[in-house]
């Protein structure tokens, strides 16, 4: 009844090509942001802010990164924590060596150093495809961290290889309060989630389209398969930068290349396969649901059984109610939990009349 | 587990009694535990033998000062993103927030290094993460005790030299690093290197990738380099399986020399006979005989609140280690009590003077029945390591006997490069290191 486009006229291309086409989208779409731009910085604490939204978000971005590859251009992908390492290793350098060198300026060149890196680590996709293409980003996942380890420079000479994030301040405005690195955080997200949005509703993202479906075909209407690998290569790795460069400025703090591991890539395709798999909103969906379960796992494992089983026990549990979950919702909704909204909004347009 | 319900029930019921005194007088201390995952088996055994200590603690003397102690597990399953969750979600918790935070792993230590500053909790990383943050003055909050890796470097050294009659005789033999290639295996070769120049020994450094289960290459290197010991320095089921292709490829076990983190029983047993002879150093000692552990046997164990579901795995070398990490917490709050009040609970700001100004003589680890047990300890503002020492221990088949005394480190040498490595880090973050003089 209340979720119905009837009525709503399109009179123009422009009208018609609109990121959110239908107006209670638009204002859902501008209430969830007022909502996370303006009330959530109020009544969150510090908890919430560090340890959940933030993640959360960074996450959601790496995995708009591995979803546009993956999900979008059909190239499977293992090294997405390792642009994500390229990411913040080249944005630290770029503080570090480069006097006066804007926080945000940096966070770009960061994130094009790992578009360098992605496109490079690219390369064979245009000869090899599915699995056997998992296994060639494989290498990028371990050859960039062992370089990150191995060669000082990048570090600065730390010891260990560890890297520690410099205080980021913008036109004058420190980024120290949970408060403030939230919006921060937020802020790029956002930006950068809507361009994602719109640009796979483009030509770009019909072509990525194209190729995952039938690169034979795509080749024969006219799409140029190396120009569009590479350049989903490069997008994707670029988010996946970004996302690093976050994950150490905004969150950690402090990472060293070990962080950047394979765990870590399994993770992010894990959230766009539990989240939906060629979704912007599955991204956000999946990165919460792997970030956040497990933690509300622990809570509730600890304020209610955990008192009376053994530590090792419920540690455990945990693991396999987690376990299970993934395995419920693949089988429930193949197609990630975006997919269950979609099939939602659709019963919502019929409703109350399904017939 | 059982225990803590009961403990917190408990608490909660002499809080409704005595309207709030009651509350007042407990000291809550956060553990960001790992029981699940690859390193779950250290983790049990460390966090077991904490817990279990502190249990004692609470059962045999009333808690610290009449203070007892709580605490609360949090699953970290040793990833940074979680370890940082565990940390903000516990440092409010208990009457005065978490006390300390110890999270047992290098990496979440390098997370949560610079929220610790901000939010005023001491961060106590035995054996493992940061070597620089021995300068107390640009790390006020973080605390290497007992030894660094660093130090812990050039007593190996030095044991070696005492094995081959004098540190001169180390002129023209030649040592191998056999390194676990990440942050942890590359910490070390900075000071090898200065000490090869300094002996006048060679040095080949070895790496072995993640996870270090297949070593053939390397240790036929080895064999062709005929080195005349071997540094082990390994992580999980790399050690286990150097010992192993040692054996085969018969280099002799005696000579080879591992970290704390490559000596424990969970890494020779798997060998199973090849491991006999096998070195390797340790800031605790392995058994059950010393008075600490017995109490913890009476008091703990014997009413079934024991923590480990293997009761056989109590005085276990990484056991043990979750004691010495129960010894100075106790012990840090008991210092911090003598300065800011008996029997309160104190701010995790009290404790970390107590950190800082901790005196463990050897006469006093004996008055708690830990003579030999650890090494003895002296912090200051300067100094967040205090001690540096360690033991050596060598596997016989069916358990680790000790084979040296406390070897002191090398300070002449590591001293400098901690404070040069420390003053690039103020540097770099625009920290003015405190004046130390200044606040005694």
């Amino acid at each position: 009844m209340l979720y119905r486009e009837a009525g709503q006229f399109k009179a123009s291309y422009q009208q018609d090509q609109a990121i959110f086409p239908i107006t209670q989208d638009k204002i859902g779409i501008a209430a969830l942001l007022a909502f996370f731009f303006l009330v959530v910085p109020f009544i969150a604490n510090q908890y919430w802010l560090q340890a959940v939204l933030i993640p959360v978000l960074i996450f959601s971005l790496a995995a708009i990164g591995l979803n546009i590859l993956t999900g979008y251009c059909g190239q499977l992908s293992l090294g997405s924590a390792a642009f994500m390492a390229v990411g913040a290793f080249g944005t630290y350098n770029f503080m570090l060596r480069i006097d006066g060198m804007p926080f945000l300026v940096a966070i770009v060149l960061g994130g094009l150093c790992a578009a360098a890196v992605g496109v490079l680590f690219g390369l064979p996709s245009l000869r090899i495809k599915g699995f056997y293409l998992a296994v060639a980003t494989l290498a990028a996942q371990f050859f960039i961290v062992w370089v990150l380890v191995k060669f000082g420079w990048f570090s600065n000479y730390s010891s260990s290889g560890v890297i520690t994030a410099q205080r980021v301040s913008i036109l004058g405005m420190e980024f120290r309060s949970p408060e403030m690195k939230y919006l921060l955080t937020l802020s790029i997200v956002t930006v950068l989630a809507l361009l994602a949005k719109n640009m796979v509703r483009s030509s770009t993202g019909r072509k990525w389209m194209a190729v995952r479906d039938m690169d034979v075909a795509a080749e024969v209407i006219g799409i140029r398969l190396m120009r569009t690998k590479l350049q989903a290569f490069a997008i994707s790795s670029f988010y996946c930068g970004v996302a690093g460069a976050l994950y150490a400025y905004m969150y950690l703090g402090t990472v060293e290349p070990d962080g950047f591991n394979l765990e870590l890539s399994f993770k992010i395709l894990f959230m766009i396969i539990i989240g939906g798999v060629a979704s912007i909103m599955g991204s956000f969906i999946g990165a919460a649901f792997i970030v956040l379960l497990p933690v509300f796992l622990n809570v509730v494992m600890h304020t209610s059984v955990g008192a009376f089983i053994p530590a090792n026990l419920a540690a455990n549990l945990e693991l396999i109610i987690f376990g299970g979950l993934i395995i419920f919702f693949l089988i429930v909704e193949p197609h990630g939990i975006a997919r269950l909204w979609q099939l939602a909004k659709e019963k919502l347009r019929l409703w109350p009349f399904p017939h | 587990m059982q225990f803590k319900k009961g403990l917190m029930l408990g608490a909660t019921i002499a809080g409704l009694l005595t309207t709030g005194y009651a509350m007042a007088q407990e000291q809550y201390i956060g553990l960001p535990s790992y029981r699940v995952g690859a390193y779950a088996a250290g983790g049990t055994a460390l966090y077991g033998g904490w817990i279990d200590y502190m249990q004692m603690v609470n059962a045999r003397d009333g808690g610290v000062g009449g203070v007892r102690l709580t605490w609360e597990e949090c699953e970290t399953e040793y990833n940074n993103a979680r370890g940082v969750e565990c940390y903000e979600r516990m440092k409010n918790r208990g009457p005065t927030g978490n006390t300390v935070f110890q999270p047992l792993s290098t990496g979440i230590t390098y997370a949560v290094l610079d929220r610790v500053a901000e939010d005023k909790i001491p961060l106590v990383t035995m054996g493992y993460g940061r070597t620089d943050a021995a300068d107390g003055r640009v790390f006020p909050w973080v605390f290497p005790l007992i030894t660094t890796y660093w130090s812990q470097n050039t007593a190996k050294i030095r044991f070696i030299g005492q094995q081959e009659g004098g540190m001169e005789n180390l002129r023209g033999k030649k040592i191998v690093n056999l390194y676990h290639d990440s942050a942890y295996g590359n910490e070390t070769i900075p000071v090898l290197q200065a000490q090869a120049e300094q002996h006048g020994f060679t040095l080949v450094n070895i790496p072995v990738a993640h996870p270090g289960n297949e070593q053939q290459s390397q240790w036929l290197r080895i064999r062709q380099e005929r080195p005349d010991w071997v540094i082990l320095r390994g992580w999980g089921v790399m050690n286990p399986t150097a010992i192993r292709t040692a054996a085969r490829t018969g280099f002799p076990r005696e000579k080879i020399v591992g970290v704390w983190w490559s000596g424990a029983e969970e890494d020779v047993i798997p060998v199973g006979d090849s491991a006999k002879g096998y070195i390797a150093a340790g800031f605790n000692v392995a058994g059950d005989e010393f008075p600490v552990i017995q109490d913890i046997k009476t008091h703990v164990y014997a009413n079934g609140r024991g923590n480990m579901e293997d009761p056989s795995r109590v005085g276990s070398v990484l056991y043990n280690r979750g004691v010495v990490h129960g010894i100075i917490t106790v012990e840090a709050i008991r210092k911090a009590q003598e300065r800011y009040g008996d029997g309160k609970s104190l701010t995790p700001e009290q404790v970390r003077w107590g950190f800082e100004n901790l005196d463990i003589s050897d006469e006093y680890l004996e008055s708690i029945g830990a003579a030999g047990f650890m090494p003895p300890l002296q912090t200051s503002c300067e100094n967040h390591e205090g001690s540096g020492m360690v033991k050596f221990q060598q596997w016989d088949g069916e358990r680790w006997n000790v084979i040296t005394d406390w070897i002191e480190s090398d300070q002449a040498l590591v001293r400098p490069m901690i404070e040069a490595s420390a003053a690039a880090y103020a540097a770099e973050k625009g920290i003015t290191p405190r004046d130390c003089a200044a606040e005694n």
